[in-house]
Formats: C-alpha cells, sequence, structure tokens
C-alpha cells in the first residue's frame, strides 16, 4: 500500500506520521507543498503541525497552496485523505469537510490523552476495528468543532460524525469534552466517507513506551481495510 | 553627534569604561562604535562581574565534547550520538512583556542548539513568579507558560520537563530559563570559530527591524517603576520562521559548505560577527547596506544593535553560496552575502560607502572590562530548636493536606499540558515526573532531562545550596534510571554590585563546582544573568541546574507511580529529620530561619550509584527522589501517580513524627520492590554500605499511619491539583 504525507512548510507531525506508517506496512513518501504533482497514492495525509504558522486562520493558506489542487482532485476522485489536526484544520479550509474548527473553549493549547468512541465503522477507516474505543492523544489550540445547526443535522442524517470525545466507558458527556466540541465531535468524514479529518494524533500512540498504543490499532486496521 | 560621557552612562557604561574606550582607541567612538562596545561590555554578553569565577567551574570529563564558551555544551552519548545542550536566561524581557518575553527566550536557546548541527529534541523550562497573591502574578504566570507553549508547540520540540516556583522575591523580577536538548552526529558538529580570509559572511533568516535594540543592555540593568517604558526593547517571536530556519540550517549543514554559523542571540550582529571573528583571530568586514531591513531608513546603529529574531550569520566556504542560496529560497528565507573575513583583525564597517566603524576585535572581546567584585560571606545560620508541644499540637492530616497544596509543592499539570509534550513520537517519560525521557530516534537509547533550583536554600547558606541543586539534578536523573552526564547551568541573582549578592553568586558557584567535580558531573554550557533587582530588592539567590543523563536501554527506564499492591516501599538513604528550611517549617510553623541541609557527597553518590545498580538489574519497580516536604510528599506523589496507598511500618525512629516525615535530609529516595526481590535488594544495599529503611507496604487506596486510613488516594490528589487549576481559571 503507498501512502503519502505532504510537507508544508510548518508541518510538524510530517516524521511522525511517516515513522507510524512504515511501521504498520505502508511504503510511505513524503510530498514538498510546492511539487505539482502527486505520487501515485492509495492514501493521502496532511500531518499535523503549524502550517504557514497558521497565522492567518488554522490551515487557511495551506488550503491555497499548490499541492492542495492535486489532493482535492484525489479526493473528488474517491481517494483517500486523513488530516490529522492541522491536517484537519486544512481539510476544512479547502471545503472537503464541512464546520470549522475554533480556538478552545478554555483559550488554551491542550497536550493530553483523551478517549474516543467510534461512531461510524461502514467505511474504510474503522470497518473492522477491533476496539470501539480509543485512547489517544490530542495537541492543540483550534480544536473545537463548531457547525450552523442545519449543518449539524446534514452531517448527523448522512453519519458523517466519526468519532466523538468520551471516557473510557465510551459514554459521551460535555465532562469528557477537552474543547468545547459540539456534540463532542473530535473527527468527521465528508458525505462518502473517503475522506476524515480527526484532531486526535494516531500517530504519536504506537507503541508501549509512549503514552499508549491504541494508535497501533487504528493504523493496522486501515492497512488491513485496504489490502 | 558629539560623543561624550553622558552619552556613554545613558549607554549603560561606566564613567571608567568610557574613559578606557577612549584610551584603546586612542579617539573619541562615533556613536555606532559607542552603541558596540556598550552591546560588548554590558554585563549579559561581558561575563565581566563573573568570569573571574566562572572559571572555577568543574567544565571537563570524559564525555565532554565541547564546554563552556561556545554556542551550547555538547557530551557524548556512545556510538556516533552526541547531545547539544544549554540553559539561558530571558527573565527581563518576560517580566516587562510575559509572552513574547517568554517566546523569544525558548526561540533564543533552540537556536543555540540548532546552530551547532543539532535538532532539538526536548525543550524544559525553569520558571519563577512572586507571591500568587501579588497582582501582577497570575498574568505573568499566563503569558509565561502561553509563550513558551506557543513558540515550543508551534516549532515542534516536545516540552518535556519543567519547575515552576513561586517566592515573593520575584515579586518584581520573574525569571524565565529555558532549556533545550538537541542530537547531533558527533563528526558532524558545527562551531562558531571563523576560519580563512577573504570567506563569504553570510546573512539568513528573518529581516532586521528595530526590535529589541539594546535588550542585552536592558538584561544588564535593574528596574525601576518605569520599566513598563522599556517594552520597545523585547524581541517579538516569530517561531514559524525559527521552524524554517532550523530546517533550512540543517538541512545546508549536511555537507562541508559552512566553516562557522553562529546565531544573532543578544546584541545581534554585532556580538555574532565579532564572537565569530574573535575565535578565528581573524577580522570581518560588513556592508550594512546589504542587510537585509524590515523598515525604513535604519542607520547602522539600529541595524547593528537590533536584536530581532530568527537570524544567523554563516561564514561559508568559497564558491558555496549559490547551492546555500538555493536551500534557503525554497525555505522562503532572506539570504545576503553580507561581508568576508579580513586579515585586519578588526570589525570594519561600511554604510553608504562610507566607513562607519573601524575597531580591533581584541578590544571588544579580551580587552572587555572584567571585575573581581568585593563580596561578602554567608555564614551558616544557628539551627533552630523546635518546640516538641507546638509540633503534637499538629495534625498530620491537616498539615499533608496544606502542604501538598501549597503553591511549590502542588501538581503543576495544567501548566504542562499546555505544552506539546508528545510530539517527534519518543517521549516516554512526561512532565510530572523526577525528569523527561526522550528515547535517541530509532535507538534503545534515552536521555533523561530535569531542571532545579532551590532558592531558599541558597539564600540561608549559599555553598550548601549550591551543592544542593547539582545533587537534586543528579537524583533526579537516577530516579528514572538514566546516568547522569553532565550539567547546564543559569546563574539567576542579584546586583553583583552588591557585596551580599555578590557574595551570593561566588558561594553558589562554588558550591555547585564541588558538588559536579566529585560526582564527576561538569558544567559544559551556561548564563549568568545579574541585576535582577527592583527598587533595590533583589531576587533570591536562584542558580537553576540543567542535568543530562543517558539511560542505555529505554526499557529499563523507571517511573514514580505505585506499581503493585502487596510490593514494599524502602527508604534509601538516613533520615535525621532536618526541619529548618522545609516547606514544612516555612509553610506550617512560619520559621524561615536555621541552616539549609546538610551535603554529604559521598552519601549522594555512593547512594545514586547504589540505585543504577538496583535499577539495572531490574530489581526496581518505581522510585522517586526525595526533595521538598520530605518522605510523606515524596510517597503521597508515588501514590497519587500510581493511584494506590500505603500502609506505613511502625516508626523504628526515635525523632519526632514531623521531623521523620517532613524533614529534607539529603542524598535520599524511595523506591518499590516486590517482595521476592527483598532479599536481593537488601544484599546490594548492605554490601555498598547504603543505609536504608523499610518503610511502607503498598495497598489499595488510603494511606495509613498506625493504623489508621488517614487519607485516599483521591483526598491526595484533590489536595495536590486543586489549587493551581482554580489559582489558573481565576
Amino acid at each position: 500500500m503507498k501512502s503519502s504525507v505532504i510537507i508544508f512548510p510548518g508541518s510538524n507531525c510530517d516524521r511522525d506520521m511517516d515513522v507510524a506508517l512504515k511501521k504498520f506496512g505502508f511504503k510511505n513518501q513524503m510530498v514538498w507543498h510546492n511539487d505539482p504533482n502527486l505520487p501515485k497514492s492509495d492514501l493521502i495525509i496532511l500531518p499535523g503541525g503549524f502550517s504557514y504558522g497558521d497565522y492567518l486562520r488554522c490551515g487557511g493558506i495551506a488550503a491555497k497552496s499548490k499541492i492542495i489542487k492535486s489532493v482535492v482532485d484525489f479526493a473528488n476522485s474517491g481517494g483517500l485523505v486523513v488530516g490529522v489536526c492541522n491536517g484537519f484544520q486544512i481539510l476544512i479550509e479547502t471545503g472537503l469537510l464541512p464546520g470549522a474548527l475554533l480556538r478552545n473553549k478554555y483559550l488554551e493549547f491542550i497536550c493530553k490523552n483523551v478517549f474516543i468512541k467510534i461512531n461510524n465503522s461502514e467505511n474504510k477507516y474503522f470497518k473492522n476495528i477491533k476496539k470501539n474505543i480509543l485512547k489517544l492523544h490530542i495537541a492543540h489550540n483550534e480544536g473545537n468543532y463548531f457547525c450552523s445547526p442545519d449543518e449539524l443535522k446534514f452531517i448527523e442524517d448522512n453519519n458523517q460524525i466519526a468519532v466523538n470525545y468520551c471516557n473510557k466507558n465510551g459514554d459521551i458527556s460535555e465532562e469528557d469534552n477537552p474543547n468545547g466540541s459540539i456534540d463532542n465531535i473530535a473527527g468527521i468524514f465528508n458525505k462518502s466517507k473517503n475522506i476524515l479529518g480527526m484532531m486526535p494524533h494516531p500517530e504519536r500512540m504506537i507503541d508501549s513506551y509512549l503514552s499508549g498504543e491504541d494508535g497501533s490499532i487504528f493504523f493496522e486496521n486501515l492497512i488491513g481495510n485496504l489490502k | 553627534m558629539k560623543i561624550n560621557e553622558k552619552i556613554a552612562i545613558e549607554h549603560g557604561l561606566k564613567k571608567e569604561e568610557f574613559n578606557k574606550i577612549r584610551e584603546l582607541l586612542k579617539r573619541v567612538p562615533n556613536i555606532t562604535e559607542l552603541g558596540i562596545f556598550s552591546a560588548m561590555w554590558n554585563e549579559h554578553c561581558s561575563y565581566k562581574s563573573s568570569r573571574f569565577h566562572l572559571k572555577k567551574m568543574h567544565t571537563k570529563g570524559k564525555r565532554v565534547i565541547q564546554g563552556p564558551g561556545e554556542n551550547a555544551g555538547v557530551i557524548d552519548i556512545d556510538d556516533e550520538d552526541a547531545i547539544v545542550f544549554k540553559i539561558e536566561s530571558h527573565n527581563h524581557p518576560s517580566f516587562i512583556e510575559p509572552y513574547q518575553g517568554a517566546a523569544t527566550g525558548v526561540g533564543g536557546i533552540m537556536r543555540d542548539v540548532f546552530t551547532m548541527g543539532a535538532r532539538p529534541i526536548a525543550n524544559i523550562n525553569s520558571i519563577h513568579f512572586g507571591s500568587p497573591q501579588h497582582k501582577k502574578t497570575r498574568n505573568l504566570l499566563r503569558g509565561v507558560v502561553q509563550g513558551i507553549g506557543g513558540y515550543g508547540n508551534c516549532i515542534g520540540v516536545p516540552t518535556i520537563a519543567g519547575q515552576t516556583c513561586f517566592d515573593e522575591s520575584y515579586n518584581g523580577n520573574i525569571l524565565v530559563n529555558a532549556m533545550t536538548l538537541g542530537l547531533v552526529n558527533k563528526n558532524n558538529i558545527f562551531y562558531s570559530k571563523a576560519a580563512g580570509i577573504g570567506k563569504p559572511v553570510i546573512y539568513v533568516g528573518s529581516k532586521t527591524g528595530r526590535d529589541g535594540i539594546h535588550g542585552a543592555s536592558m538584561a544588564s540593568a535593574i528596574f525601576d517603576e518605569k520599566i513598563e517604558e522599556k517594552k520597545p526593547t523585547v524581541q517579538v517571536g516569530d517561531p514559524f520562521t525559527e521552524k524554517l530556519l532550523m530546517e533550512a540550517c540543517l538541512e545546508l549543514m549536511s555537507d562541508k559548505s559552512i566553516i562557522s554559523i553562529q546565531d544573532m542571540g543578544a546584541a545581534g550582529l554585532t556580538s555574532s560577527s565579532v564572537e565569530m571573528a574573535s575565535k578565528g583571530k581573524l577580522g570581518i568586514e560588513l556592508n550594512l547596506n546589504k542587510v537585509p531591513c524590515r523598515e525604513e531608513k535604519m542607520t547602522p546603529y539600529e541595524i547593528m544593535l537590533s536584536e530581532s529574531q530568527e537570524r544567523m550569520l554563516i561564514i561559508l566556504e568559497n564558491g558555496k553560496e549559490e547551492k546555500a542560496k538555493k536551500i534557503f529560497d525554497k525555505w522562503n528565507l532572506d539570504f545576503a552575502v553580507i561581508g568576508k573575513t579580513t586579515e585586519s583583525k578588526k570589525i570594519e564597517i561600511f554604510f553608504d560607502e562610507k566607513k562607519v566603524v573601524d575597531i580591533p576585535i581584541n578590544f571588544l572581546a579580551e580587552n572587555a572590562p572584567i571585575y573581581d567584585r568585593k563580596w561578602k560571606k554567608t555564614k551558616l545560620p544557628q539551627k533552630i530548636k523546635f518546640n516538641d508541644d507546638d509540633l503534637k499540637k499538629l495534625k498530620i492530616t491537616e498539615v499533608l493536606k496544606k502542604v501538598l497544596s501549597n503553591p511549590n509543592i502542588c501538581d503543576k499539570e495544567c501548566i504542562w499540558q499546555q505544552y506539546d509534550h508528545t510530539v517527534m513520537g519518543d517521549t516516554i517519560q512526561k512532565p510530572g515526573g523526577d525528569s523527561g525521557v526522550v528515547r535517541v530516534h530509532g535507538t534503545n537509547k534515552a536521555v533523561a532531562a530535569s531542571v532545579d533550583s532551590s532558592a531558599v536554600y541558597c539564600y540561608a547558606h549559599p555553598l550548601t545550596g549550591g551543592k544542593q541543586i547539582v545533587c537534586e539534578s543528579w537524583r533526579n536523573l537516577i530516579s528514572v534510571g538514566a546516568k547522569p552526564l553532565a550539567i547546564t547551568n543559569c546563574l539567576n541573582f542579584g546586583n553583583p554590585e552588591n557585596e551580599r549578592n555578590m557574595g551570593e553568586f561566588v558561594e553558589c558557584v562554588q558550591g555547585i563546582s564541588e558538588a559536579s567535580k566529585y560526582l564527576d558531573f561538569p558544567v559544559v554550557s551556561g548564563n549568568v544573568s545579574f541585576y535582577n533587582e527592583t527598587k533595590n530588592k533583589g531576587i533570591k539567590p536562584t542558580p537553576s541546574i540543567g542535568g543530562v543523563g543517558l539511560i542505555k536501554n529505554y526499557k529499563k527506564m523507571v517511573t514514580m507511580d505505585l506499581k503493585k499492591v502487596d510490593n514494599l516501599v524502602i527508604v534509601i538513604g538516613k533520615t535525621e529529620g532536618h526541619l529548618d528550611q522545609s516547606i514544612f517549617a516555612r509553610s506550617i510553623l512560619s520559621e524561615k530561619k536555621g541552616p539549609p541541609p546538610e551535603i554529604n557527597l559521598f552519601n549522594e553518590k555512593n547512594n545514586g550509584e547504589t540505585i543504577l545498580k538496583l535499577i539495572e538489574e531490574r530489581l526496581i519497580e518505581s522510585a522517586h527522589d526525595i526533595s521538598l516536604g520530605g518522605i510523606i510528599i515524596a510517597l503521597a506523589r508515588m501514590c497519587i501517580k500510581g493511584n494506590k496507598g500505603v500502609k506505613l511500618n511502625k516508626l523504628k525512629s526515635l525523632i519526632n513524627k514531623f521531623q521523620y516525615f517532613f524533614g529534607e535530609d539529603q542524598g535520599r529516595y524511595i523506591i518499590e520492590i516486590t517482595k521476592d526481590n527483598l532479599k536481593k535488594v537488601k544484599e546490594i544495599l548492605n554490601n555498598n554500605s547504603v543505609h536504608y529503611d523499610e518503610l511502607a507496604i503498598v495497598v489499595e487506596k488510603d494511606i495509613i499511619i498506625d493504623e489508621e486510613p488517614i487519607l485516599s488516594v483521591d483526598e491526595l490528589m484533590l489536595s495536590n491539583k486543586k489549587w493551581l487549576k482554580e489559582y489558573m481559571v481565576q
């Protein structure tokens, strides 16, 4: 399976993602934002970080970068695209995913472990996944998912909510909402479920010596579904 | 403009210093030259009050590749790997503008590290604030924490450890000390020493603006009520540009184009160009019209003294300019050839085709003033006699809760959760432990680091305090299973022209030196920050020590959380019950006198090395050093982290319960072992003549003393976490 990680100026989880993808069997290549074309890939990943310093609005400038056009074309033709953290923000800015990511409710950067519950496993990402609740890690300042009531209804009707913040038993409540997101939304799909954007970083939880290894479950499952 | 004594004094120079400049030059300097002298001769750049004493530091060792004097120190961690590290202060700017001051402090220290060819792998910080009740403290704390996070998080380097302290002596002068560790191939380290004549001098990075002019002079001055007016001297950070600069520099460093490289830190283009030339015993010629400027009509004076951030000066091999430029273009950074190295041994600066500066380099460097200032010794205070009856009236439960919620003991999670501590995917021990630990990417090795200070001890008796911090740093590394290798120090003191402050400096340095020599724990880098004083009130002497250690097999790393019910808990090292200067005496009894706990270097070394042996043999389940708050606080932390309780054995010791639990005797650790290993552990401890006491057994959830449950682990946790959380959101 071939994957490509796009590097924008200011990306900083690109290497971590590369390490994780290779560990679970992807043939990964790194793609510079200024490259005109995408290499042939089964999966495109937009990694975390602070693309272009996030000075305009998180992901705002990256969404206009040279490579993004090919990413949008790839996604629109049904290709699998995952955006993690800043990657999620970029996907929203391109319009591939609905809604907005606001500043965290308490106006602070948050770096900690969270639990997420998979809401929809009828897709390439979570089909057959062996655990429904994963312990992953978040590290962001703007992860407070927001959308209008109409949009929310549309997202819900189309089963586009991918993962929600929850407690270790899978209960979803305000108490376990780290950043103020509507309905504890931690990640969403596009309508046809080939595009996934999420705030938690699976690539930071890939062996038992790190804060946990539930990230491994995500990658193992994903490559299994693609084979 | 005619330069006179008055203008020189406004530049922070003393009358005698201005006379010396005139004598050296045999003429009156022009304004740009005066600016350059004032920048190079101020305390921050010249170390004029400290150099004489810093020479006494222990700086050599088997693993030292580079000691003090470079951008950062370098130590060997086996194979091809070396760790580059340093700690630096950004105190004065952080008080004036906490967010930017702290952010640029982090940016500056990271540049020092990647300048040497190392990729930063961990950030650490030590921050000190005034009393929590002081009106400025909360905003300063918030601003500094957000600034540290804002910069480090954006670059993508994990912040893995730190300390936050409060004391009223920092009401008018907070401390922000930032430390960075980088990983480098030991055959590919870059230095700042220039070499070769006629080599191009290259400016890369951000453009030069008017920010930070005289930042270094400001950092060498005491504060008064007009300090707010100094806001324009605080630099503004741009972490995004720094990230690009780091990637571009590391890319250029992968071949042999660079002869030498130096970041433009304090005193910007002035100190970087002078230092490179001085170390290479060369001259340097600059054309300031070539310097990329952000603002219009900047004068040579402003260009030379700007402290705009994210800039580097590089001396390249001839003919490599094109290739280097391509790399910086790729990263969208300015790249300009602004001069060349010369034989003249002078700094010669041209602007609008006129020579505006002509100063022999040695006048600025070697001939800079050096003072052996007067200093006063601090006598060891008399020991306090604590009244047994007073102690008997206290309830252990209440005291324990109170001490756990003390601002200097309480859990700092809501601070370090604002720092990205897991990016780069190798953090195997997060903040909140004895040391932060990151793996050396792709190997079995890991590097541990911690930062410590003990201003209360240093204030009571600087010599003992100096020794104590080195020992505490050593213990923090040992506790995670790391062999301590070397330290970096940030020496934060008051006004060196005051004999008591100078004495504190001299004796702390002596203490640090003695301990680091005995423990073979050399100092490889550091910085001095004097003049932390406002309206004649100086800070407590606060050397911060950043220690670095090596774990050869990261799978043997130890953490402090209690692991399993029925395991045994043992105290390593002898407990005498030293309460003077302890947090118990100060916060519960309001007794602030007395000597700090004594340091026995033999015991420190022996106890530490024995713990490492036990860890190597995999006989230890968890470990924690005993420091502030004594045995009971150390134990409470282990309970909280592991979500377990402990049942204490009946005290054999004849000393009072409070002395036993809260005494801050040094050289001690708490370890958890399995019952099966008890015999083996005892044997090793006895063979190495290490004193130990069997303290407790791990239970489900309560702390049980004299068969009576006094507090549950949940209550401990609440006491430990509540205060700061509430304080931060108010």
